[in-house]
Formats: C-alpha cells, structure tokens, sequence
C-alpha cells in the first residue's frame, strides 16, 4: 500500500527505545527499551496494564512524539533527526490515526471530515479530493450518511468516519489507541469486523487494547509491562468478529431491549 | 491548505458562533463607522469654512487696530481704536494697489420702523464696501458717492433686517428710525449666510460712514478697515503698501512695532482651517481608540476560540497540519472578522454621514482615500490582534491538544 518503501521491508522497525518525561524534577521512564519490529499486513494488538506505556510507545509510533534514546525506522524511513514539519508529512501521508474519542469536527458532514488530511497533502499530486473521500466511506459502509454531522450519527458510526479518514491518504499504518473503548459490545464487535475486513485487504493495523476479547481477534499480541515488552506472541485461535456478532445477534431473543 | 480551504474554515468558525461573532466585530463596526462619519463631517466642515472664507470677499484685506503678533484670528473689531477714518481716507488717496478702501465704523443702535424693533449692528462704510465684500443689492441700489460726501440719510439693510421689520418685501423707500434720527432705506442686500463662526452676516445695517459720524450719537468707533487689492498676485505687495502708509501716517519710528494688523484672506482661511484641521485629527484619534479596542476584542475571542477548539487543532496537527496551517488559519478567521467589521462600519458610516448631511444641510464627504484607509486600518487590526492568538494556537503539542478536554 505504501508509495516509496522497499518491497518486504518492516513497517515499524524499532529499537530500544526510551522515553523519559522530566516532571518536576523528578523522571519517569514510560518506555525502558522497546524492540519491535511489525511487517507489511500485520495485524497486531498491543496491550498490558494502565501506566504500562502503550498510548507512549504508540505516539512514538506515530510520529507525534520523539523517542529519548534508540531507533525508530517508519516504512523504510528514519524517523530521527526529523523536523517537525518532515513529522507532520509522514504522518499526513504514511499514517492513519484512530482515537478512542473519534475526534471528528464537530458541525462538520462526514464527507468534509473524512476530506481533511487530504487537504493537509503536499505532494503535489493531482487528486479529487471529495471523491477519494466518498470512496472511502462507501468503503466503512456509510455511503448513505456523508452528508451527515457528527452529532447526527450513532457511536459506532462516527467511529467508522475516523477510520474513513485514517484510511483515505492509503497509509502504510494504521494506529489505534482503544478504538472501541467508548462503544458497546455488539459496536465493538462490528468494528472489530470491519478492522479484520480492512487486514484482509491488506492494511496494515497496530490496535491499543487491554480488553482480551478485542486482542484475540488480532495476529498478534504485544504485551507491555513498566515500558517493558515482556510477551509477545501469535494469538492461537484467532477469533472471526464478523462470524461471532452473527452468532450473537442469533442468539439474542427477538425484540429483547 | 488553499486560501479558499482557510476561508471557509474561517467562515464556518465564524457562522457557527454568530452572536458572539457579531458582538465581537462591534468594536471594529462602531471604530470604522466612527472614523469614516468623523472623517466626513470634518471634510464638510472644511469645505463650508472654505466656501465662507471664499463669500467674504474678493482679494480682501482686513486692518484691524492693535497688534497680533500671534496667529489668532480676531474678526471682530477691538475696542479703544487705533484706526480712524483718516487712515481710511489717507489709504484710499495714497495706494496705487488698491482698487477700493472702506472704513467700518461700528456701532449698535435699536432700529426703528416698519413693523418694529430690531437690534442690530450698524456699519459706517464707504462705497467701496459693496465691491470689496462683492456683495449684490437685491432690492433698490446701494449708495454712491454723493450720499457720502453729502452725507446723505440713507441705508441699506441686510436681509436678515429686512426680512424682520419689513416682512411683505417693501423696504425699499420706507423710513427707518436710528436713535431717533430718521433714514431712508435705499437698497437690501442679497442673503450671505453665515461666517465660519456662525454669526449672521445679514444681520447688519450699512450707513454711509459720514452718516454715521455727523448724525448718529452714542459710541462708535473703527474696528476695521477693509481694502482690496486689483488682483490676487498684488495682495502681498498691497498688504505691505498699506503698512508703510499707515507707519507714516501714525507716525511710528522705525524702531516701533505696528500698532494695526493687516490680513489676508490666505491668513483668515489658513486659520480656519487649522481650527477644523485639529479637529478632525482630535475626531480622528477619537475613532482609532475605538478600533484598537475593537481589536483587543478581537484578540480576546480569538483566545476563547483556540482555548475551545485545541482538540481540533491536535487533530489538524495529527493529521499532517505544518504549524504554519494551523496560524494562517486562526489569522484568516481574525481578519476575515476585522474586515466583516471594516465594512459593515463603511456602510454604517456612510449611511450616517449621509443622514447626518441631510438633518444639518452640511456637506459630508465620504471620500474613498478615507474608506481605504479605515478598511485597510481594520485589517492590520486584525492581522496585529490575531497574531498572537494564532502563534499561540501553532505553538500546541498535538499529543497534549488531543488530550485536551
Ligand atoms: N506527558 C507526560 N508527562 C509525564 N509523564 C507521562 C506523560 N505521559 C505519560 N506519562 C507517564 O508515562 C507512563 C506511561 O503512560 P502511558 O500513557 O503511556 O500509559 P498507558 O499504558 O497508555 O496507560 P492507559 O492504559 O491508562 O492509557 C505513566 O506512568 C504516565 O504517568
Ligand atoms: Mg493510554
């Protein structure tokens, strides 16, 4: 999916890497040596306790923070040394972000949301940016709402209009810092699906969790501890999220509340 | 971004919050409406004095007794006179640049006739005084020579006189009684209007100024002598003949200052309009205190507006926004709101300037350099206002915004 990196290179290829935040004189060590390396297509779930150090290690991930020691290649892209607006381009073009609180603007249609990183591209390349849009969200299942608000539209459903706009710049990655932890089961689970979907063809996915149910639907899981990596493994019975909302919805009696 | 993206970013800012919007360009609205209705009546002051200065007379210049050293205007006459009908006399023989010399000999009186009273100052002046004040007689005919030297009863009235005693428009041969000497009323002059100070110049009485001195009793003396020169090219030439004549004829040693003063038209009109000049930049300043604390409301809202909108600016960061972006965006949206300000204030202005012409009859100017400019005052407003909110806006680290709640 990616535009420049080489052929059968890592997305994330990362080593020991460190965060401190100097607070008031004292220092906390958020990340203590990180080593992860994520391949093209990859599905991964990175979990582990509050404070562990996930929502750190993924805004390292993601360009929006720098890492205190070690390194970080993106896409076949060394990310230190950087400038903040170099920063900015990788995340416009190689990343895609999903937030826990969707972060949509709000009095905005979905179309327009879906539209702004496109508006931020400074490749010069020629594109019509309404129409990479509606795909987009034709894509998520929401072809019939783009004109809609955020405030018009359900949780599950303005969630689905983040991962249209984390989707529409076709990044080499896409991050997820608790997709699902302000939704229902049923919502998550249709999430979940459309994550899988989005795998299946291709996109490569590294999701914040630290609800099991969500990680065994992943490829894999990282699991931190005090900044530390100390699992990771292949999940052994992955989980089909498109085949168990089914099996739920069956399950439920008709008219239940 | 595009300009056009920024500019419905900005348009969409400001629509969504409409009464705060619309009181927050009030400040701009009232400063530019301000500047530009000050700016026009300062403009149509000038233009009235102009044309008042234009009305006093043909190539005039006035002498008054006692010195000004100072640049004060003193149309009026003072008392305790310097100046007498002889030097009056003495210049209209000895002046080779003057084509008319009149004495004015001052004096109040109640006049007395037709329907009644009136009170108003009578002039004793020479035949002269019609053309250096090139001032037409309407009904009748003004006095000449003979009446002068004969000293003839007679007089002419100013319009506001006539029309007060003689309402039905016969004046003309009828008696008219100053302190109880009785005089005929040969002409009434045509209406003059205002002088810049705002008194009636047709409330007046003109007697030939022999008259004067032989008939009427009471106190009276010379407050002005008034001269013209041939052309407007003589005038400074002919301003100094009249103060070597009248040196000699005071008998002032080299040494001695002057005990009269001799003006132009120039000066009186340099006056005038240093008077209205001052006045429209007090106006002026007036207004621009009122742009600059519409911009401080400016600043301040723009401050609410990135305060409540820093999870979007973390998005807009997130999502590959330069912190360039992220400025020109709030500076957009600042002087999208100062120049949504600047001319709804030009409308405001111009529609009060033209009101304002219509109620007092005078001529405000709206002129476009002055539009220009206050617009172009309210952008640089908005520029200066929005900057620092908009710095501030740039400056956000996207994790933190984003975490904001
Ligand atoms: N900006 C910061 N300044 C100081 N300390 C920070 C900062 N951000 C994170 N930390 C600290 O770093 C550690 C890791 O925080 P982090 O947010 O990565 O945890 P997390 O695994 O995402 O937790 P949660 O599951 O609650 O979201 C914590 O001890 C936190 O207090
Ligand atoms: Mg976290």
């Amino acid at each position: 999916m990616s535009r420049q990196a080489p052929l059968g290179a890592p997305v994330i290829a990362a080593r020991g890497l460190e965060r401190v935040f100097e607070m008031g004189g004292t220092e906390v060590r958020a990340l203590r040596g990180v080593d992860l390396t994520v391949e093209r297509g990859e599905m991964l779930a990175v979990m582990g306790t509050s404070g562990s150090g996930k929502s750190t290690l993924m805004n390292i991930l993601g360009c929006l923070d720098r890492s205190t020691a070690g390194s970080y290649v993106l896409d076949g892209v060394s990310v230190e040394g950087l400038n903040k607006n170099q920063l900015a381009d990788i995340r416009n073009q190689r990343l895609g972000f999903v937030f826990q609180g969707f972060n949509l603007l709000p009095r905005t249609s979905a179309l327009e949301n879906v539209e702004l990183p496109l508006l931020y591209d400074r490749s010069g390349r020629d594109m019509d940016t309404k129409a990479l849009a509606a795909a987009a969200l034709e894509r998520v299942g929401l072809a019939e709402r783009m004109d809609h608000d955020p405030s018009e539209l359900s949780g599950g459903q303005q969630q689905r209009v983040a991962i249209a706009r984390a989707l529409v710049t076709k990044p080499s990655l896409v991050l997820a810092d608790e997709p699902t932890g302000n939704l229902d089961t049923e919502t998550t689970m249709e999430i979940m699906a459309l994550f899988q979907e989005l795998n299946a063809e291709g996109v490569t996915l590294l999701i914040v969790t630290h609800e099991p149910e969500i990680s065994h639907y992943t490829q894999r899981i990282v699991e931190l501890r005090d900044g530390r990596i100390i699992h990771d493994h292949p999940v052994a019975e992955r989980g089909d999220a498109a085949t168990d909302l089914l099996e739920r919805r069956s399950l439920e009696p008709v008219g239940a509340p | 971004m595009t300009l056009g993206n920024l500019i419905s970013v900005a348009g969409a800012s400001i629509v969504k919050n409409k009464m705060r919007t619309v009181l927050t360009m009030l400040g701009i609205i009232i400063g530019v409406s301000a500047v530009i209705v000050m700016v026009a009546i300062g403009a149509g002051a000038q233009g009235q004095i102009e044309r008042q200065i234009q009305n006093l007379g043909t190539n005039m210049l006035v002498v008054t007794p006692g010195s000004t050293a100072s640049g004060g205007v003193s149309l009026g006459g003072q008392s305790g006179s310097g100046l007498t009908v002889e030097d009056a006399e003495m210049l209209a023989s000895q002046s080779f640049l003057l084509s008319g010399v009149s004495p004015v000999i001052s004096t109040f009186a109640q006049a007395v006739g037709g329907t009644g009273n009136w009170r108003a100052p009578i002039y004793g002046v020479a035949v002269d005084y019609q053309t250096i004040r090139d001032w037409d007689v309407v009904q009748g005919e003004f006095f000449d020579e003979t009446d002068v030297r004969t000293i003839r009863r007679e007089v002419v009235l100013g319009s506001t006189v006539a029309e007060n005693l003689f309402p039905d428009g016969d004046a003309v041969g009828q008696q008219l009684r100053l302190r109880d000497v009785p005089l005929t009323i040969v002409g009434v002059l045509e209406t003059k209007g205002q002088t810049a100070e705002g008194s009636d110049q047709d409330d007046v009485i003109l007697v030939p100024y022999t008259t004067v001195q032989n008939r009427l009793a009471g106190r009276q003396f010379v407050s002005q002598i008034l001269a013209s020169a041939y052309s407007s090219e003589d005038v400074p030439a002919a301003q100094a003949e009249i103060q070597a004549i009248l040196r000699d004829s005071h008998g002032l040693a080299p040494n001695e200052a002057d005990d009269f003063t001799v003006r132009d038209q120039g000066e009186l009109a340099d006056a005038a309009q240093e008077t209205t000049q001052v006045m429209t930049l007090l106006l002026a300043a007036i207004a621009s205190i009122s742009l600059l604390v519409g911009g401080i409301g400016i600043m301040n809202i723009m401050l609410v507006s990135v305060t409540e909108r820093t999870r979007e600016i973390g998005l807009r960061l997130a999502l590959g926004a330069y912190g360039s972006d992220v400025m020109k965006q709030f500076l957009v949206e600042s002087v999208v709101m100062s120049l949504g300000g600047g001319l709804t204030g030009v409308a405001i202005g111009y529609a009060s300037s033209q009101a304002i012409a219509s109620f007092t009859g005078w001529s405000t100017a709206v002129s476009v350099p002055t539009v220009i400019l206050a617009l172009g005052f309210a952008g640089v407003v908005g520029v200066f206002f929005g900057l620092y909110p908009a710095r501030r806006a740039a400056a956000l680290d996207p994790i933190e915004a984003l975490r904001y709640e």
